[in-house]
């Protein structure tokens, strides 16, 4: 797998029931955004745990974005307000630590809305995309 | 003659020392201690304005040069049914290591005759044959020293040349044909010299060796065929009682040798490595059907004994331990081979 | 100088024991310099009477111990727990760590202890003796002919400068005076790496993360850390290393590991203290307690028993994980 350097490898972490269905409704209805964000199903966005998001740094992603319900509609009830405290820490942790805060971002999409899912993606890519490659998590073993 | 059975001593003026690392560098890589802003010593390469610290030692010990605490060993490549092995090894430059102190230059003794002896181990023979090692006697030894209990003099370490620091010089004498063909190449930068300041040196700091608060620590009660009589002492109880189960002693340690094997999946093959493992952590040498050792006091046993016991028993009685004091000042709980020693030892005056 | 003398301590140890409330003694033991001082667990009076110390070197936490000895155990031990110490102490009961019952907590003052690393930077290495005198510790060496005498405030450690409390918050019996909850300027070390740009934070962080040997001393000396099996440990987690490999693993070891004391964490400084490559871990988890402070409300692991930690607690309009950067920003 080679990584094209002008195009930014994204991970999208997207819950099963919002984020995952929005997903599929924008390719439903041809809404692009770009083929370089890799979706990862998860039952809830709570299941992301950080060491998943340092993972896909690890391996190579240069921006991960966790999608899920809005708050209030969690399929779970609870789920998302978990995600939210979690990330919000996690992520000043890492912005603390000197890696850009452009590189990681919390999205609530529900099933209904596709073109939320391809705009968000398009903007993220983009910023992603602004910061350059992932140097500040990156693995050297594994970009050989 | 400084040391018996060597060569001529030659000295260069302190002023000149940055001249001198110059001229080593050009050949080979140099790696000297040096400090960092809370005044730590580490081994850093030498570059232009690069100070040499004072201090006594190093934080972490100069095994990593020729066993380092992680290091490639090959990768794997899967097509289809084919498996492609690839020997990734890094081919080190020459390279010096400066500024070793005794103790830690018998460590490589004692890693040799875990490493090279047969089957020898290609990664560590490699490293070691293309390292020059290059002491310097200690003058102001701490609290924690003990390297005498070893039969080794602070005032006089090995390795391929020997340095003595005074006031105004550095005196150098080689002690191999590696050590001749270094000093060699910096003739033009060092004079002839003689004993004397070295001797004088020598002398105060053997005086101060006597005076240690360790001197005198008896290693007369350990060595090899002893395993019977401290393996199931009642003392290894009160002693590991209060070990957390990390690795410092282990990682600070310049003469443990254990590593573990592992593979690490990068996404597009996989690298086989091998890192620094402690016999202190739970999982340590676990094998299919589990753990050899299942309490902190059977993994805490294993380091002492090994150091004290099975080292010397298999080794014509030379001990895997020299003394440094790394892991007296950096255990967390302050637990150490001393304790251990004076604990297991000193029961037979009762 | 601590208030509280080794013979009160002893004295309390002694009678408890010679009554039979408790069979042992969590305490600390004298080694072989003044400084290095082991803790152990004493049974008998004899023992305290030869071994027992307390003094300017006698920072380690007694808490995480009980939770190993108490299952140990069908009597009671006793346990000096200075004021910091009883905060991970109530965080371990929350947690149901370990078995109030078999516990006799003794609280004792603590004036701040000393660093053993700032004593031989001031005094020099080849220390032979510490005295504790009025005017401050008077550290003999092999290399001075006087002893140097160096002032409390110069000795002490980083975490009892920013000491953030003298309360005991969990004892059975306490000895000396109690002390208050102080305002502390435990953050602000924080504040001034977030006043810092991306790239000095990294450069920063980049600089002492890659100390790290992975000794896993901080994790194992880390009160909040009591999971059975660490996921650094366990060969089926898929996160076990043993080693810093390459430029990822010890940022994701530190990363993952104040995260999930996040909340937890007492802030009691152990996990600094151990460090043998000095690297500055209590900034990471005073980060994580700062951002809790500003966005949940004040909160201290440890105060009370039975106090929701914040990272398992919501409520439905908490900050959104974008603002929280705006809100940082606003706040500098």
């Amino acid at each position: 797998m080679q990584v094209n350097e002008k195009k930014p490898l994204i991970v999208a972490f997207c819950c099963n029931w919002c984020s995952y269905a929005g997903a599929d409704l924008a390719g439903n209805n041809r809404l692009a955004y770009p083929a370089d964000v890799k979706i990862i199903r998860v039952p809830c966005s709570c299941r992301v745990n950080p060491m998943f998001i340092l993972r896909a740094f690890q391996r190579g992603a240069d921006g991960v974005i966790i999608c899920g319900c809005h708050p209030g509609d969690c399929h779970y009830t609870s789920g998302n307000y978990f995600t939210r405290r979690r990330m919000a820490m996690l992520f000043s942790m890492l912005d603390y630590l000197g890696i850009e805060k452009e590189r990681t971002r919390v999205e609530w999409v529900s099933a209904a809305e596709g073109a939320k899912f391809a705009a968000t993606m398009n903007d993220f890519a983009e910023k992603v995309a602004a910061l350059g490659e992932n140097k500040r998590l990156e693995d050297l073993r594994c970009k050989k | 003659m400084c040391l018996k059975g060597v060569k001529r001593m030659r000295k260069c003026a302190l002023a000149n020392l940055d001249k001198l690392f110059a001229a080593i560098a050009e050949n080979a890589d140099l790696y000297l201690p040096v400090n960092d802003e809370n005044g730590a010593a580490s081994y850093k390469k030498w570059e232009e304005g690069t100070e040499m610290s004072d201090a006594l030692n190093t934080v972490k010990s100069p095994k990593d040069f020729f066993f380092p605490q992680s290091e490639d060993l090959m990768t794997f490549k899967t097509e289809g049914k084919n498996i492609e092995i690839t020997d990734i090894r890094e081919e080190s430059k020459d390279f010096v290591v400066f500024g070793v102190r005794a103790c830690d230059v018998r460590s490589f003794d004692i890693l040799d005759r875990v490493f090279i002896t047969d089957p020898q181990d290609s990664y560590y023979a490699s490293k070691r044959e293309k390292g020059v090692i290059v002491s310097m006697a200690c003058t102001r030894p701490t609290e924690t020293c003990f390297c005498a209990a070893f039969g080794i003099d602070a005032a006089a370490p090995k390795g391929d040349v020997t340095t003595w620091k005074t006031e105004a010089d550095l005196y150098l004498q080689a002690n191999t044909e590696k050590g001749e063909k270094l000093l060699a190449a910096l003739e033009a930068l060092t004079e002839e010299a003689d004993c004397a300041a070295v001797e004088a040196q020598q002398a105060k700091t053997r005086a101060i060796m006597e005076k240690l608060p360790l001197a005198g620590l008896d290693t007369e009660q350990f060595g090899g065929g002893k395993t019977k009589e401290y393996f199931d002492a009642p003392e290894w109880k009160e002693l590991s009682q209060s070990c957390l189960g990390c690795g410092t002693c282990t990682f600070v340690c310049p003469t443990c040798q254990c590593y573990d094997i592992k593979d690490f999946n990068t996404g597009r093959g996989v690298i086989r490595y091998r890192c620094w493992d402690s016999c202190m952590y739970s999982e340590f040498t676990r094998m299919a059907h589990g753990n050899n050792r299942n309490s902190q006091l059977e993994r805490f046993r294993q380091r002492f004994m090994h150091k004290l016991v099975y080292y010397p028993e298999n080794n014509d009685g030379i001990f895997g331990c020299v003394g440094c004091g790394r892991c007296l000042a950096k255990c967390p709980i302050s637990m150490n081979i001393v304790k251990v020693m004076k604990t297991l030892g000193g029961k037979k005056d009762e | 100088m601590q208030k509280i003398t080794r013979e009160v301590l002893i004295e309390k140890a002694a009678s408890l024991l010679n009554e039979g409330v408790v069979s042992g003694v969590l305490g600390w033991k004298q080694g072989e310099f003044a400084y290095d001082v082991t803790p152990a667990l004493f049974t008998t009076v004899d023992e305290l009477n030869e071994q027992f110390v307390w003094g300017d070197f006698c920072g380690a936490n007694f808490s995480k111990y009980l939770v190993a000895h108490t299952r140990k155990t069908q009597s009671k031990v006793l346990v000096f727990l200075k004021p910091c110490d009883t905060y991970s102490f109530n965080q371990l009961l929350t947690e149901h760590r370990f078995d109030r019952e078999k516990v006799y907590a003794v609280g004792i003052p603590c004036e701040g202890m000393a660093d053993v690393s700032k004593v031989k930077a001031i005094a020099g290495e080849g220390i032979t003796a510490i005295e504790s005198t009025e005017e401050g510790l008077a550290v003999t060496t092999l290399y001075n002919d006087a002893p140097v005498v160096i002032a409390y405030e110069d000795a002490l450690a980083e975490r009892c400068i920013n000491c953030k409390s003298k309360k005991h918050v969990a004892y059975d019996e306490l000895i000396g005076e109690e002390g208050d909850v102080l305002e502390s300027g435990r953050f602000d070390q924080v504040a001034a790496l977030e006043a810092m740009t991306p790239d000095e934070r990294f450069a920063f962080w980049q600089k002492e993360l890659s100390k790290c040997i992975r000794c896993n001393a901080c994790r194992d000396v880390c009160p909040a850390c009591t999971c059975e099996k660490c996921v650094f440990n366990n060969p089926v987690s898929g996160a076990e290393t043993k080693a810093p490999m390459g430029t990822f693993e010890e940022k994701m070891f530190h990363i993952i590991r104040a995260f999930h004391v996040a909340g937890r964490c007492t802030d009691c400084g152990e996990c600094s203290r151990v460090c043998p490559q000095d690297i500055p871990l209590h900034l990471l988890n005073r980060k994580f307690i700062k951002d809790i402070n500003t966005h949940y409300g004040e909160y201290q692991a440890g105060a009370e028993v039975g106090s929701r930690a914040p990272l398992v607690n919501y409520t439905t309009n908490d900050v959104e994980p974008g603002d929280v950067f705006e809100r940082g920003e606003e706040n500098a």
